[in-house]
């Protein structure tokens, strides 16, 4: 049963990650592409877990946690960013 | 092994790969929800499945498939940081969103802060409405 589970949470997982990077290249607006590369960065994260769940071992949890922290620290660095660049004009 | 351990060991093993399963389908659900929302709330709304129930199905599925007690307290932890860390970076973008006007404001039903923010804007002695 595991290697058809493989199979089609590899098919499905292969899906989201190009609609994610589809959002990220045509996205209208900087915070659309955050946006996208957490959910890629989500998927990442949901293949590393299935790896671990299929073949029983645990080495991938650390890469699990230092993943959600590097998009955790992308996504408020940029909406920062952001915020920042647009509000200048305003209090000049 | 006695076949009442192995049916034991089968079902384990069938909840573990619905859990699988389930959980690439709410990735899948994110994209879609990315491709086609009109607009970046919207779009919000469809990036935290795969961030939150996503990962709780699929790291149960890990401890399901490890069957050993002790990986359940490493999972749980690993899961609320998720939770702690989501919210907040979805607040900072959702923020950014609100003030860089990327939104629709005809698909709002209810926008609680634009009265908030008319209000600091007379204060501080300048309008926001660039």
């Amino acid at each position: 049963m595991m290697p058809l589970v493989l199979t089609i949470t590899a098919v499905v997982l292969s899906l989201a990650a190009g609609g994610a990077i589809i959002r990220i290249a045509r996205g209208p607006s900087l915070l659309d592409r955050v946006l996208a590369s957490d959910v890629l960065l989500a998927i990442l994260g949901a293949a590393l877990c299935i790896d671990m769940a299929v073949n029983r071992h645990l080495n991938n949890l650390m890469l699990l946690v230092s993943i959600s922290i590097i998009g955790f620290v992308g996504s408020v660095t940029v909406a920062r960013f952001v915020a920042d660049r647009r509000k200048q004009p305003d209090e000049s | 092994m006695n076949p009442d351990q192995m049916s034991v060991d089968a079902v384990i093993d069938a909840v573990s790969a619905v859990f699988m399963v389930v959980g690439a389908l709410m990735s899948l659900g994110a994209a879609i929800g990315l491709l086609r929302f009109p607009d970046l709330m919207s779009r919000m709304h469809a990036a935290t499945k795969p961030q939150v129930l996503g990962l709780f199905l699929l790291l149960c599925a890990v401890g399901l498939q490890l069957r050993t007690w002790w990986v359940w307290p490493v999972l749980v932890v690993a899961w609320i940081f998720q939770l702690l860390t989501v919210p907040v970076s979805a607040h900072m973008v959702g923020r950014a969103g609100y003030r860089t006007k990327h939104l629709h404001p005809e698909l709002l039903s209810a926008d609680e802060l634009e009265a908030v923010v008319q209000q600091a804007a007379g204060e501080h002695g300048f309008t926001d409405d660039k």
